[in-house]
């Protein structure tokens, strides 16, 4: 079937305007964190960093307890990932590879956690939280950062486990392993690459999570990077610069995460995700 | 930010069991083995009850107490029944709060799920280098996180200095010269719409774009051996090939949208003067904000109900569509 010129112009004219559309706000928080100030606060926009500075990367990184509160979104994230991997793994191979009685419903079950309201829950976590007295304290973030990310976790890596080959394992077990050893030298090494990219997942939901740390921890010393930049502007008095500067610090580690995993996530519908 | 995956039990499971059952273990053996699932499930599903369970209960106990800042400060608790539930629900602003949730979520739904598809066809129908470079474009709005996201916005339609006010100026809107975008109720939800709309579709663009590219090219061929022409074979290939995911993402995005409390806390905190709260953003304000806290889980509750509602009601979509695939 041949196209028109017209026919074949019109994809490519709205792919460029939608290519725009989608990059310049991305591109608009680079380019103003490299500006000087001048080129920020002017009447007609300065559309390149001509003379880029670090002045506002300066402002940005030197403001009051930020490198604290780097460490506090490590912390509780990497934790969180690590905990959910570790109890997300003996969960999906039970529902991967066994078979027993309520298998359905504890997948059903886990599926309804995952699309859990935690935004709605935060008034009832304060509350669980002031009476353990652990209010601005990272432990109840990391435990329940690790929950949220749990469903998703174990449901994805029962995938991964379920796509290992019964075969391989069966005959580890056959060369005189047992179940155990079976797992852990056979079937883990192969889901390397599957917890990569689930535990990247699972970071990148407990760094961006905003509403619960927002309700628990008003001490500015522990807090995380969200909370942080959401109130950047305030502090720093419409600093558009340092705001799209400590914007950028923030979004950067996820932005080259999504890169290395969109591949995978693709890659992973195409095989029958969405389908089943 | 991912399609529920659900892999019906195949294959290997069955022969797991023959293998099992013909070894002969001896029956102790036999007994743990059938108790190790729900040992290694144990974990997972004790964290998910405390965590997760223990504060929806919670939540459904506050709300029937008497809790202000007074009950907070000297831990009272004052149970006064389904007062809580009776004043938000014959007043009249938990109406007006969920009303505009629901036009809020279909709004942007609609235009998620509409454009989404768009672009997602408009992928499919691009050179390879152009496909690129659009996916490229799409995958940076995608991984923004939401702050960030939220941070840039303001900025773009800043009062000052912004970068969309200009750029209406230019096209003649002489009038939009320091327009205060977050200064009234339909521009904030405007901006909050246009932020949630771009943060959204590339999920819907990319996984349709993914599932275009696994309908059998036989099926076009036919369509067109049959005369039918682009907007036919349109309707009679790939829409009925593409139903189920848009059905199940439709409902996907309903659930994401209505509890969006971070895009739409963050941006103005749902004002001006409270004008742009929808049902999360209530809750959070009434509750922590104004110290109502009881008042608050009592419409944190209802909120709760009718997102597990949604929620269910998707998973029965999914499910279903497993089983008939």
């Amino acid at each position: 079937m041949k196209r028109s010129i017209a026919g074949r112009l019109w994809p490519n004219i709205t792919a460029v305007l939608l290519i725009i559309g989608f990059i310049f706000p991305v591109y608009w928080m680079f380019a103003t964190s490299f500006k000087k100030t001048p080129d920020i606060v002017s009447d007609t926009p300065v559309w390149f960093p001509t003379s880029p500075t670090f002045e506002h990367f300066e402002t940005a990184l030197n403001a009051d307890n930020f490198w604290t509160l780097v460490r506090n979104s490590l912390t509780v994230t990497i934790l969180a990932v690590v905990f959910s991997l570790i109890i997300s793994l003996a969960a999906s191979f039970a529902l991967a590879r066994m078979r027993f009685k309520g298998r359905r419903g504890f997948i059903v079950g886990f599926m309804m956690a995952q699309m859990a309201p935690w935004e709605v829950m935060v008034i009832a976590i304060y509350f669980i939280v002031r009476d353990a007295d652990m209010l601005n304290s990272l432990i109840p973030l990391t435990l329940f950062y690790m929950v949220m990310v749990l469903p998703f976790t174990l449901l994805t890596l029962r995938g991964f486990v379920a796509a290992v080959p019964k075969e391989l394992e069966e005959s580890a077990m056959v060369d005189g392993c047992t179940r155990r050893q079976a797992f852990l030298k056979v079937i883990l090494p192969l889901l390397a690459p599957g917890l990569m990219s689930t535990s990247m997942f699972g970071f990148i939901t407990a760094w961006n999570e905003f509403p619960m740390v927002l309700v628990l921890n008003k001490d500015a010393e522990f807090q995380t990077l969200p909370l942080w930049l959401s109130s950047f502007r305030s502090t720093f008095g419409d600093d558009w610069g340092a705001t799209m500067a400590a914007s950028t610090i923030f979004a950067i580690p996820i932005l080259l995460l999504f890169v290395f995993l969109q591949r995978k996530a693709v890659s992973g519908l195409t095989d029958g995700a969405v389908k089943g | 930010m991912t399609v529920q995956t659900e892999r019906p039990p195949s294959g290997p499971m069955k022969v797991h069991r023959r293998t099992n059952g013909g070894h002969g273990k001896p029956p102790e053996s036999r007994r743990a083995g059938a108790l190790l699932p729900y040992l290694l499930l144990l974990p997972a599903v004790a964290v998910t009850l405390v965590f997760l369970g223990y504060p929806l209960i919670n939540n459904g106990i506050l709300s029937f107490q008497n809790l202000n800042m007074r009950q907070l400060i000297q831990h009272l608790t004052e149970w006064n029944g389904i007062d809580n539930y009776k004043e938000i629900l014959t007043g009249s602003d938990f109406w007006r709060v969920t009303g505009r949730s629901i036009a809020f979520t279909a709004a942007n739904v609609v235009l998620i799920m509409l454009l989404g598809t768009l672009v997602g066809l408009l992928l499919a129908r691009l050179g390879k280098r152009m496909r690129v470079a659009l996916l490229i474009g799409l995958v940076l709005a995608w991984a923004m996180p939401v702050v960030a996201s939220t941070t840039v916005y303001q900025w773009l339609f800043a009062q000052r200095f912004g970068v969309v006010n200009w750029v209406l100026v230019q096209f003649g809107f002489e009038n939009m010269a320091e327009y205060n975008w977050l200064g009234g109720q339909m521009s904030t939800f405007f901006v909050v719409t246009l932020l949630i709309v771009w943060q959204s579709i590339p999920f819907v663009a990319i996984n349709l774009y993914a599932a275009t590219t696994t309908i059998p090219k036989e099926l076009y061929e036919a369509a067109s051996l049959d005369g039918a022409g682009a907007w036919k074979s349109f309707t009679s290939v790939t829409l009925p090939f593409m139903r189920p995911f848009l059905y199940a993402t439709t409902f996907l995005e309903i659930i994401w949208v209505f509890k969006a409390f971070v895009q739409v806390y963050t941006i103005n905190a749902g004002g001006p003067d409270r004008l742009t709260e929808i049902l999360p953003v209530y809750a959070y304000i009434e509750g922590i904000g104004n110290q109502h806290y009881g008042m608050g889980s009592a419409i944190a509750m209802l909120t709760i109900v009718l997102m597990l509602a949604l929620t269910a009601y998707y998973l029965r979509i999914v499910l279903k569509q497993e089983e008939d695939a």
